[in-house]
């Protein structure tokens, strides 16, 4: 499996998400910097990782979401490479419309980073096929903007179509309908705000996020 | 010439940053305030000629997100 990750100025776990991937896949990614207008032939798994890209000037994400390297991803997104966005790199997906809605300060305006538990929604994805459905799992936030907000009519889209990948088990930020992940509608890209990469050993006192990857491996294929 | 874009979150989206600013105004004692709005103001210093369809393109890609922002282009 080819994998990149896409680096902005300002992203800080971007090394987190590589040997997370490079751990499970044997395959280190490449890592692509914002300014490049193409991705490595062959890119079968792009990721867009945390951070505090651009300082979250504007708002989160959004210089970031019209970076020349986006129209590749978009591009590769339309062909259906799975695109996963963890953290700032779901800010990034919401604001370059791969995926509705957006993410707000955090409702108590703190920052919260701490592990959270999270219910598997839909175990059928490219993402989540290692996890059942309605399973809980743990993975840890670190987040002020992570409070989830779309429409109605979107949400109940988003919920009608099983792309509520992973929900928040009790209210964690504020986000509406507790929603801590979606997918679009071609269920190939994901963004959520919980960090994965940061749950695949045991030294990270848990590895409910290994799964993610191990599941993107089985769909991708090495 | 210059504009002045003033980007305000959408009636119903949440704004904690406004509710918070109005606990600090209560906490000053000032009492009669029913709500606060917290929005941004951006001046942009264009070149003479850039027109309104210019203007209004800048705002839709970057300036505001749709989803919750509504903005308002005040030419100077």
């Amino acid at each position: 499996m080819k994998s990149a990750v896409i680096v902005f100025p300002g992203s800080n776990c971007d090394r987190d998400l590589a040997v997370a991937i490079e751990q499970v896949t044997g395959r280190a990614p490449a890592m692509v910097w914002h300014r490049e207008t193409e991705l490595p032939d062959g890119t079968s798994l792009i990721a867009l990782p945390g951070g505090f890209s651009y300082g979250d000037y504007l708002r989160t994400g959004a210089i970031s979401a019209r970076s020349p390297v986006m129209d590749a991803v978009a591009r590769a997104a339309d062909r259906g490479v799975p695109v996963l966005g963890v953290c700032n790199g779901f800010q990034v997906l919401t604001e370059a419309g791969l995926l509705p809605g957006a993410l707000m300060r955090n409702a108590g305006l703190n920052f919260i980073c701490r592990d959270v538990a999270l219910t598997v929604e839909n175990a059928q994805s490219a993402f989540t096929s290692r996890y059942d459905a309605g399973e809980t799992i743990t993975i840890p936030v670190a987040h002020h903007d992570g409070n989830y907000f779309a429409d109605d009519a979107t949400l109940d889209r988003l919920e009608g179509e099983g792309r509520v990948a992973f929900r928040y088990a009790e209210a964690c930020n504020g986000s509406a309908r507790n929603i801590a992940g979606i997918l679009n509608a071609q269920g190939n890209v994901l963004g959520m705000m919980p960090h994965p990469e940061r749950k695949v050993e045991p030294a990270h006192g848990g590895t409910d996020g290994r799964r993610l990857f191990e599941g993107l491996l089985e769909t991708v294929g090495a | 010439m210059k504009a002045r874009i003033f980007v305000t979150l959408k009636n119903g989206v949440l704004d904690p940053q406004g509710k918070a600013i109005h606990h600090a105004l209560e906490g000053l004692g000032f009492s009669g305030v029913n709500d606060v709005r917290a929005g941004k103001l951006i001046e942009l210093d264009l070149a003479d000629g850039t027109s309104d369809a210019d203007i209004e393109a800048m705002c839709t890609k970057l300036l505001a997100n749709t989803v919750i922002e509504n903005f308002r282009i005040e030419r100077l």
